[in-house]
């Protein structure tokens, strides 16, 4: 048999003119729905990237006291290579570190002069950021009691505030999950319900449409197309309402604060594309929940 | 049980319909109906005349006992036949079941849009149907814009346009003056007469026994009377037909 697209086409259309309202209802809930996705994706992936990044930062750095010799460094390097959980082990010396702060911050070590304030350090990677603790442990309690080696001067602390963040993240992604998860949900019921009304609506026809002899999928498309239609208009209204809000606040506020800007997020595009899916996927599923329920045909 | 004959369109043996509320809609009704025979089905209101109707269309399931159709047991058909099968059988109703915000093309053009009909075909067959119903200077109408005759012409289009070898009618002129009850009679018979086998419920006895048609009367699911056909010249012209329509009430003949 033929599949009539033109003909479902024009039904589904036929009958949003008849079923306004509820129609205008499950576009706004799909719209506000996309809307919220579309600005968690990008939140929740930024949040992410800078959980990753305070992640892979997570070591141990150990400083070594001023009178520290090239061969007190190079006893304490073997030192920290054989602890457990080590994957590895990077030396900064007290120049280089010096070098380095000089380029990011000229005007204060001018007035230093030729004095160097900084140590000798080694960076410890852990094999796992978990491991963080144990290494840190390993080397101010050693075996022999006190620190790992006596010319080490002191062990960095980033601990508590990586744990901070991490939570913090974690709780942003929850809660934007359940969000939309929510809104999801509402916008599945409210097609679904558009499309119970709609099948309300038409009775007749489909009473016709039985008697007549239309195979089961013919009846069904119709509904179907009339809830995608709703569903991918309520995309392009959300990536429409996206777009401005893109164009007018967020881009210059990116030329400001670099903070925004930094993150490595979702392009724009494919996140449209994104959205679209969702918007039609939702609302296919919505009328087919519907049509299961009440359209025995 | 004599074996069924190769003309044989419509079959019942021994058809019981209880509804789940326990009342019998059919009792044991054992009937057939020839090919291009017209054949009213008559008895009171709750007498199973609809029953009958629905269950040539699938639209139920008898409780017990073989339906056949065209010599194919409607018991055989799967769910997933049924729409193929409605498509040889045209159904009317009382109430018209017209769609309202379509005109008189689109109600007919609907059957055939939604059984997957080219456009080609749809704009071929329309019109020849709605000539044949004298429906021609209305095509634009809607509905609300007919006589109940007229609605009732368009309802027949619609369960014609696909020249389906059989076509029920129940109570078609249950809701029409007796003048147009006749029009509506003589396009049946119309109908009739190009092959397609007719079975009209109705509970109109003077209007059936003037019609001098074979009779199937049924009385709480039962079947009362069957008139045997033959009383009636078969090739009466639909305007004698209708001249002994409107013609003075005369008792019918039984043999
Ligand atoms: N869906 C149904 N549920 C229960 N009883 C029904 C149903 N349809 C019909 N009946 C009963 O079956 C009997 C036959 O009904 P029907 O075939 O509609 O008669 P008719 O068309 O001759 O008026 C009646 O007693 C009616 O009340
Ligand atoms: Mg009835």
């Amino acid at each position: 048999m033929r599949f009539s697209l033109g003909f479902f086409i024009r039904e589904a259309l036929r009958a949003m003119r008849r079923n306004a309202a509820p129609s205008f209802a499950a576009l706004a809930t799909i719209t506000v729905t996309l809307i919220v996705v579309g600005v968690f994706i990008p939140i929740v992936q930024a949040t992410q990237g800078a959980a990753n990044s305070v992640r892979s930062r997570v070591l141990v750095d150990v400083y070594m006291q001023q009178k520290a010799t090239a061969a007190d460094d190079a006893r304490v390097e073997r030192e920290l290579r054989v602890l457990p959980h080590v994957a590895r082990v990077v030396f900064e010396s007290k120049r280089q570190a010096l070098a380095q702060q000089r380029r990011q911050n000229p005007v204060a070590y001018e007035i230093l002069g030729n004095i160097n304030p900084l140590p000798d350090t080694f960076h410890i990677y852990p094999t796992n950021p978990s491991y963080v603790l144990g290494v840190r442990a390993a080397i101010l309690h050693s075996s022999s009691g006190g620190m790992l080696d006596p010319s080490i001067e002191k062990v960095s602390n980033h601990t508590e505030d990586t744990q901070k963040l991490l939570t913090v993240t974690r709780f942003v992604m929850i809660t934007a999950a359940l969000l939309a998860a929510l809104l999801i949900a509402a916008s599945v019921l409210l097609i679904g319900n558009t499309i119970r009304l709609s099948l309300y609506a038409r009775r007749r026809e489909v009473e016709v449409m039985k008697l007549v002899g239309a195979t089961d999928w013919f009846i069904r498309w119709p509904f179907v197309i009339e809830g995608v239609i709703v569903g991918a208009f309520g995309a392009v209204l959300a990536i429409v309402v996206l777009g401005i809000t893109k164009l007018a606040v967020l881009d210059p506020l990116a030329n400001n604060f670099t903070l925004i800007a930094a993150p490595r997020t979702i392009p724009f595009v494919p996140l449209l594309l994104v959205l679209v899916a969702a918007g039609v996927a939702v609302s296919a599923l919505g009328s087919g929940i519907s049509l299961r329920r009440f359209l025995r045909v | 049980m004599p074996p069924m004959s190769r003309n044989t369109v419509i079959e019942f043996r021994g058809v019981t319909k209880k509804y789940g509320t326990g009342v019998y809609g059919l009792d044991q009704a054992t009937f057939s109906v020839d090919r291009e025979e017209f054949v009213f089905l008559i008895g009171s209101t709750g007498s199973g005349k609809s029953t009958v109707m629905r269950l040539l269309i699938k639209e139920l399931e008898p409780t017990e006992g073989t339906i056949r159709v065209a010599g194919r047991d409607l018991a055989a058909i799967t769910r997933r036949q049924i729409p193929f099968y409605r498509r040889n059988v045209g159904v009317v109703f009382q109430d018209f079941k017209l769609l309202p915000n379509r005109t008189v093309y689109d109600n007919v053009a609907y059957a055939l849009q939604v059984t997957g009909h080219s456009r080609r075909e749809i704009r071929a067959r329309v019109p020849d149907v709605l000539r044949l119903t004298g429906l021609s200077t209305k095509l634009h109408n809607y509905p609300d814009q007919l006589s109940g005759g007229e609605q009732q012409r368009v309802s027949i289009a619609r369960a014609f346009v696909n020249h389906p070898p059989l076509l029920l009618a129940d109570e078609p002129t249950g809701n029409l003056d007796p003048e147009t009850s006749i029009d509506i009679m003589r396009l049946l018979y119309r109908i009739n007469r190009t092959g397609t086998t007719v079975l009209v419920a109705s509970h109109d006895h003077v209007m059936v026994d003037k019609m001098r048609r074979r009779v199937l009367e049924l009385s709480r699911g039962r079947v009362i009377r069957d008139e045997a056909a033959g009383l009636y010249a078969r090739d009466e012209s639909t305007r004698e037909f209708a001249q002994r329509l409107r013609g003075p009430h005369e008792p019918p003949q039984t043999l």
